[in-house]
């Protein structure tokens, strides 16, 4: 299965969505990135238990930083599918790709280009 | 009757063995004495006292002693709320000689509803002392002629103390033994929360008369007529410690158009006559929510009139 | 131990507007157990005002520094080489730490990130319940544990009012009614003699009543 998805999306692999801290989530938007999501392991389905659940509460915390701050919380997503799912993870980046197009640049970009 | 503890109307009624009727009155929300009058006139001779709240539910209205001043000038006897919330121990002692001083001679100690659900939420609350210790004070004031400090009064206050029973908040097995210990502190008498489930009333007077509490303090059973099937839903829901069985509800659902408020007042007059031969019950407090005006209809229907004069 | 929340960012980012650059200090006592103002709290909050403050266009340089305990000069004094290069220092401890701080800076301006809320514990991961309200003259032994100054939302010495229903305070359903849970225990055990007589008023003197409080072991004053 040789499928293709948006080529600006940068992948970062880490062990365990429950490695994604939210620091980790931050950062990126801090340093440019217009959006950010983890591609977690299906819900229950967790080698570690619990780590793509707590991804996704790191998830919502981050959401509510960037609400509290005035920039929409969906840049940042939690996306739940298993590792078989080739497929879905194609339709996963294109879907986040075209939110973020529809949202625009990051406001953090927008006054630095300013 | 020189023994008397304060010689108030209550409580010589009480004392001579009749079926005291007391009734109740919210102060206005602000300085209007016009309407605070035109409320007390329905109330004259029609009860044997009458409750001024203090603060009710912790909506800022005029001082309750200065509205039972003004009930007092009126010719009814008033019967002065004090909440623990609003006060701490030097303003508590200062207003019960206060209104010893005025001649009220009624006193009802209270805990007060927590100021959450109030007008200032944002209020800081006292709690210095609770409402058994307020029973404990205003008994040590008027008794031993001391402030809480064993300091000396010249003139000590002359009251009525009350207080309040709520048999349907948890844990109810619980509930007779706090009706006991506030007799022990002092009350001499109680009025109770309103009834509605009267086989759960009935359980709690068996067991406050088997304790023999009936004989240390005059136990007053509340009632409230329902003026309407949702003010029985909102007391049933919202209210803390309200205990409203369905079967009530659907009675007043029943009674068709227009007809739902005769139906509570019916329930009432139906509770009055069984309280008035409940063993250990010695009265009924009436509490006629901004009804004021019907509270002579209902006493007149119950049987209770004309108030006997002591 | 005290707990803590954090501020709304909004708020600290009020306090901080005249500012190009500040220095975030946490605490590794109590604010760093109750997850609010350790290390990792301080790496957050940086990272949302930077993130804020690109958003408006201006920088913000942010410092890291968490000590061991900012209600200690000892640590105080660790960062005195520091506080002086910043416009303004943002405390992440309890509400001790910016006064120490201030103290010991009074040529520097500090700000408080957290809102001290109470002397409490973790009931659960990432719940945390009052349970001492620091009156100075402690009386739970009377409650089998448990105290009705701090739990108990009047403070009563003689409950439960008549406000408790279904083991839960009037106040609100997430508030477990504390005199509800003393009665029962009490029967449970078979001490309800214990409430049965009438438990005289408190002596406030001890707790914040009598005025700021202080503590003196003379075997340690040096």
């Amino acid at each position: 299965m040789r499928l293709s998805y948006p080529s600006n999306i940068k992948v970062i692999q880490v062990p365990c969505s429950g490695r994604v801290d939210i620091l980790h989530l931050l950062k990126a938007i801090e340093d440019g990135a217009d959006g950010v999501y983890i591609a977690g392991c299906l819900e229950g389905e967790c080698h570690f238990l619990t780590g793509n659940l707590k991804a996704r509460r790191r998830v919502n915390y981050v959401k509510k930083v960037l609400s509290e701050l005035g920039i929409e919380p969906e840049r940042v997503e939690m996306y739940n599918l298993s590792a078989g799912e080739g497929p879905r993870f194609v339709e996963i980046a294109k879907e986040m790709t075209e939110r973020i197009q529809a949202l625009g640049p990051s406001p953090v970009n927008l006054k630095r280009a300013a | 009757m020189s023994d008397l503890k304060s010689g108030s109307n209550l409580e010589k009624v009480l004392r001579a063995g009749h079926f005291a009727f007391t009734g109740e009155c919210g102060p206005p929300k602000g300085a209007n004495v016009e309407h605070l009058k035109e409320k007390v006139a329905h109330l004259k001779g029609m009860v044997d006292a009458v409750n001024v709240t203090d603060n009710q539910t912790a909506v800022v209205r005029m001082s309750s002693w200065a509205a039972s001043t003004i009930m007092l000038q009126e010719g009814v006897e008033p019967n002065f709320q004090m909440v623990c919330r609003d006060r701490n121990r030097l303003a508590m002692m200062s207003d019960i000689l206060g209104v010893s001083a005025m001649g009220i001679r009624n006193m009802l100690c209270l805990s007060g509803d927590h100021q959450r659900f109030g007008n200032h939420p944002q209020s800081k609350n006292v709690y210095d002392i609770d409402s058994m210790q307020l029973i404990a004070l205003a008994k040590k004031m008027r008794d031993e002629g001391t402030f809480m400090n064993d300091e000396e009064i010249d003139v000590p206050p002359r009251l009525f103390i009350g207080a309040a029973a709520n048999p349907f908040a948890e844990p109810y097995e619980f509930r007779p033994f706090r009706l006991a210990k506030k007799a022990e502190a002092g009350a001499d008498f109680i009025q109770t929360q309103c009834i509605y489930n009267m086989e759960r009333f009935r359980e709690f007077m068996k067991r406050v008369v088997d304790m023999g509490v009936h004989e240390k303090c005059y136990i007053l059973a509340g009632v409230t007529p329902m003026k309407s099937v949702g003010m029985a839903k909102y007391m049933s829901k919202m209210v803390p410690g309200m205990d409203v069985p369905d079967e009530l509800i659907q009675r007043l659902q029943g009674a068709g158009k227009g007809k739902v408020a005769e139906e509570g007042i019916q329930f009432a007059l139906e509770q009055i006559q069984e309280f008035q031969e409940m063993e250990g019950v010695a009265g009924v407090h009436l509490m006629a929510i901004e009804w004021e005006h019907r509270v002579p209809e209902i006493a007149e229907r119950a049987g209770v009139l004309p108030r006997p004069q002591v | 131990m005290i707990v803590a929340d954090r501020k709304p960012l909004t708020e600290i980012l009020e306090m901080i507007d005249d500012c190009d650059n500040v220095l975030i200090i946490g605490c590794k006592g109590c604010v760093t157990v109750c997850n609010v103002g350790g290390a990792k709290e301080v790496g957050i909050l940086a990272s949302a005002l930077k993130i804020a403050r690109k958003k408006e266009g201006r920088t913000l340089e942010v410092g890291e520094r968490t000590i061991e305990r900012q209600c200690d000069p000892e640590y105080i004094e660790l960062v005195k080489n520091e506080v002086g290069s910043y416009d303004a220092v943002i405390s992440m401890a309890c509400g001790v730490g910016p006064q120490f701080l201030s103290n010991a800076y009074p040529d520097q301006r500090f700000f408080p990130a957290v809102n001290t809320t109470f002397f409490g514990g973790a009931v659960q991961h990432g719940i945390w319940e009052e349970r001492c309200a620091g009156c100075g003259q402690c009386i739970i032994h009377y409650f089998d544990g448990m105290c009705p100054i701090a739990r108990c939302s009047k403070s009563l010495l003689n409950g439960p009012c008549g406000g408790s229903a279904g083991g839960k305070c009037e106040i609100s359903k997430e508030v477990d009614c504390i005199w509800d849970l003393i009665v029962r225990k009490k029967m449970e055990n078979g001490r309800l003699e214990d409430l049965l007589s009438v438990r005289p008023p408190k002596s406030w003197d001890t707790a914040r009543d009598g005025g700021p409080r202080r503590s003196v072991r003379e075997e340690l004053v040096q």
